[in-house]
């Protein structure tokens, strides 16, 4: 070990200044390394070699595991349709995998050890092969341990096999990343034992005294009171901060400046990929609107904005037309703002765009929290009700109407809040963007392009909560973690069905399905936009429809890595038809869960019927 | 109960804690993938999804208070801290105080406690073990049942009740609290008071509260897990507890100055 890292740093140290853009695959390079935009690599066959490397960011020296030596790793690109054979040769000393994030392929190629296959052996290799019905922008990850925090991780763009509705003079891929010089087994390990580590935002004495003499000292006292009663604090908005990481555009830090470039009045097509473990970002580019034309891959309706919120494994594409030839700053600022990575889109090389300065951070609110009463507008406090079933009746609702706390699920220990007035938030840019002074996107403004390609109502519906306690640092589904888990959820084969996400922490999780795009019920249209990622706000109620029509055992997990790694995945086990016999495949039934309030009850889901007397108002 | 015994004991709880995880542990439900591939592979890699998804052990080391004591001109040095290994839901969980009197060169007090701790509630664990006190005097052991957690309002607590060897039942009971005064330094109260329900001439407790601390500790974090810190510390003696010192001639009541050093890993 000491021997190869030896080597490693040693091989670093005398090209330290040029290894990052010398080693970089083309699409990753900056404009002064020769990236001017307009690249096609396209193939069938790919080779990719998983090792350590030692890399450059910011000027520092670390050990990262990559992908052909590269942080970030390799452009995979193809046609829709096309057979693809990518060959993975692992040379670490550990196990490790690749997952094809938001592909559709067969469950067995879908990379994640444990659950749709063994893993890649150390020293060994192992050959992917799949042809996907889509097109788009995607990225690749491990899905072994924290690899992919320390580096394992690249782009994946698929040509449409017919021609691309969204045509540009030039096109960049943009992967937004966050590296720690620490490891990422040691980070974690920090979070367990005080969660509040890298924190460098918390309330002070001074904030205390500041907002006394603003608000008062009654309504000061009284707010802090009810953020002590709960053990919450409104600054718990990002688990790992700037204190910890260095955020990346493509394996360049703001100093790196990475750059792209082009000619005034050319449309350049940016395809926005968040590669980050811990990070949600808020993208934006001052002074030039973004056009968003594709979100998770999938082409939306073209709508313009000035800034949008990224979850963890999310991707934009967006279409900006500079007609000025000035340097333009593209910032990726931290969610909690505690750090930014700044890149310059120029018409030259040479140019450094001015990086904006951090903006205030943003604080929770009782909204957040689930506390916030005065959205309750159906009178008295009857939603509170936990025995009567009030609010649940979704064929009267709005999707804008708080809903009262009515679901059971395990009230374990790994739980400390039950969001007890959750909203829709769907329409809601996301946290720290709801007052800045131009336009921020929300869901809510997406449109899928083409119409949905499944437009049956829901036949069932059910209702998973995303719980957590930040204290312990635990997360999970329905108070239960993946080492608890004694079933999967089951889908069947063919049905559709509803999938509404209930966020009782305060924090913001971007929650992933592997193995199916998702219709987010923005409105009752067929245009919902189809994702394989949707960031759940903190006590938000949101719900997705999907079709489970391809069959296999797939991951579904917050992609916050260290959430997923305390415990927040689960299975969901999509059962070909005619697998009645569930008791066959080992499955439990997934017969509709009585509804007995239990504390010790860990029932990994909760299934909704809709005909089950329950549900009557 | 020799120190042999103790060992004994210590390794006994251990094991039935080792056990007890294990058997909690659910099994794997059934997979789809384990048509495609070998079984025994499949298996290994499945046990180590659970593993790495909620399943991990984490080691934490405190010291929390280690420091120089004045004590009135009876300087002393003084280590107070704790730490864990384990799972979410089990947890080995080690507490030690050690006193070293620098005037007279000796140890004055030690204590060590090796518990079995078990969340409880969302904030609290319960922690079951032993304590043993290694003192210039006669030694006790003591059976241990405490709970220790974040009460409302951010509070550090800890409550324990100690039954020794010999019957004798004594409690104590720690409240600490942080005052954020920026991001890096932090004013740390804490109050320490000791109960007995009976007198131990002995051991030199009286019936009732038989000790008191408080402290005021200002560290500044160079790093979070590394912060010097200077304070104050008064300790006093009640009741019967407080007629043995003045027996033998000594204070009941001490103010100490303190500079020392919190840190963890």
């Amino acid at each position: 070990m000491f021997t190869r890292r030896h080597l490693l740093r040693t091989a670093a140290a005398g090209s330290v200044m040029t290894a990052s853009a010398a080693l970089l695959p083309a699409w990753a390079r900056s404009a002064n390394a020769g990236n001017t935009g307009i690249f096609e690599s396209r193939g069938t066959a790919f080779d990719l070699t998983i090792g350590h490397s030692a890399v450059n960011i910011a000027g520092h020296t670390g050990h990262a595991i990559t992908l052909n030596g590269t942080l970030p790793g390799p452009l995979i690109r193809f046609r829709e349709g096309e057979k693809v054979t990518l060959k993975v040769n692992n040379t670490l000393d550990e196990d490790t995998s690749i997952h094809w994030h938001g592909l559709l392929v067969p469950f067995h190629m879908d990379g994640v050890p444990g659950i749709s296959f063994p893993g890649i052996k150390p020293k060994s290799s192992f050959t992917y092969e799949f042809a996907v019905p889509q097109s788009g922008t995607y990225w690749y990850h491990s899905h072994s341990g924290l690899q992919e925090q320390q580096g394992h991780y690249g782009p994946l763009i698929i040509d449409p096999a017919d021609a691309d509705p969204v045509q540009a003079d030039r096109e960049y891929v943009l992967v937004l990343s966050d590296w720690s010089f620490e490891h990422p087994h040691k980070v974690y390990a920090r979070l367990k034992k005080d969660a509040a580590v890298y924190n460098f935002q918390q309330r002070t004495v001074g904030d205390f005294v500041r907002d006394a003499r603003d608000n008062g000292l009654g309504p000061t006292l009284s707010d802090r009171a009810s953020w002590g009663a709960m053990r919450m604090s409104p600054t718990d908005i990002s688990d790992v901060t700037a204190a910890a990481y260095t955020y990346l555009i493509n394996g360049h830090a703001t100093e790196d400046n990475w750059t792209a470039i082009f000619n005034s009045g050319e449309r350049i097509r940016l395809r926005i990929i968040n590669a980050s473990a811990m990070t949600i970002f808020n993208f934006r580019i001052p002074g030039l609107p973004m056009t968003v034309v594709a979100a998770d891959g999938l082409h939306v309706q073209p709508v313009e904005t000035d800034e949008f919120q990224i979850g963890v494994a999310e991707t934009y594409d967006v279409l900006v037309t500079p007609t000025r030839a000035r340097a333009f700053a593209l910032v990726a600022e931290s969610m909690e703002r505690s750090g930014q990575v700044v890149a310059t889109l120029a018409p030259e090389t040479g140019l450094v765009a001015t990086a904006p300065l951090l903006r205030e951070p943003p604080v929770l609110t009782h909204r957040d929290m689930g506390m916030d009463m005065s959205s309750m507008d159906h009178g008295s406090m009857a939603g509170m009700d936990h025995g009567s079933m009030a609010g649940m009746d979704h064929g009267s609702m709005t999707i804008s109407d708080p809903v009262a706390q009515t679901h059971d699920h395990r009230m374990g220990v790994g739980v400390d809040n039950v969001a007890m007035v959750r909203v829709s938030r769907i329409d809601e840019p996301g946290l720290g963007l709801e007052s800045v002074p131009h336009r921020a996107l929300s869901y809510s403004q997406l449109r899928s392009l083409v119409s949905n390609p499944d437009t049956r109502a829901p036949g069932r519906e059910m209702e998973i909560h995303l719980t957590g306690n930040m204290e312990r640092y635990m997360w999970s589904f329905d108070g239960v973690k993946l080492s608890e888990i004694t079933s999967p959820i089951i889908f069947h084969e063919g049905e559709r069905l509803r999938v509404t996400l209930v966020n009782d922490t305060m924090m913001t999780h971007p929650i992933h399905l592997h193995g199916m795009f998702f219709d987010l019920v923005v409105d009752n249209t067929d245009h919902k936009p189809r994702k394989h990622t949707v960031i759940v706000k903190p006590a938000e109620r949101l719900s997705f429809d999907v079709t489970a029509d391809h069959v296999g055992d797939w991951a579904f997990h917050c992609h916050l890595l260290f959430h997923m790694h305390a415990g927040m995945m689960q299975v969901v086990s999509v059962l070909p038809r005619g697998a009645s016999d569930i008791a066959d495949t080992g499955h439990t039934a997934d017969a509709p869960a009585p509804a007995q309030p239990s504390e010790e009850r860990a029932q990994p889901y909760v299934q909704v019927d809709k005909q089950h007397e329950g549900h009557r108002r | 109960m020799n120190r042999t015994h103790y060992l004994a004991a210590f390794l006994v709880l251990s094991l039935g804690m080792a056990g007890y995880a294990k058997a909690q542990d659910a099994p794997i439900p059934g997979s789809q993938a384990e048509a495609y591939w070998d079984k025994d592979a499949f298996k290994a890699s499945q046990d180590a999804l659970k593993e790495e998804h909620g399943g991990g052990s984490t080691l934490f080391l405190l010291a929390d208070r280690f420091e120089y004591q004045t004590n009135e001109g009876l300087p002393a040095l003084f280590l107070g801290g704790q730490g864990w290994w384990g799972t979410d839901e089990n947890r080995l969980w080690i507490k030690s105080e050690i006193d070293y009197d620098l005037d007279a060169g000796r140890f004055e007090d030690a204590e060590i406690q090796t518990l079995w701790s078990r969340p409880i509630a969302r904030y609290f664990d319960v922690q079951a073990g032993l304590r043993h006190d290694f003192k210039p005097g006669p030694s006790r052991t003591y059976a241990v049942l405490g709970v220790q957690g974040l009460a409302p309002y951010w509070f550090e607590v800890d409550g324990a009740v100690f039954l020794s060897e010999k019957g004798d039942l004594s409690g104590r009971l720690e409240a600490e609290y942080e005052f954020r005064l920026t991001q890096r330094l932090i004013l740390q109260p804490r109050a320490e008071l000791n109960l007995a329900a009976q007198d131990v001439p002995e051991l030199e407790t009286g019936a009732g509260i038989s000790t008191a601390e408080a402290g005021l500790r200002l560290r500044y974090e160079i790093d979070r897990q590394f912060a010097p810190y200077v304070g104050v510390n008064w300790k006093t003696s009640a009741g019967e507890t407080a007629n043995y010192i003045r027996a033998r001639g000594d204070d009941t009541e001490s103010l100490s100055f303190v500079t020392g050093i919190r840190l963890w890993f």
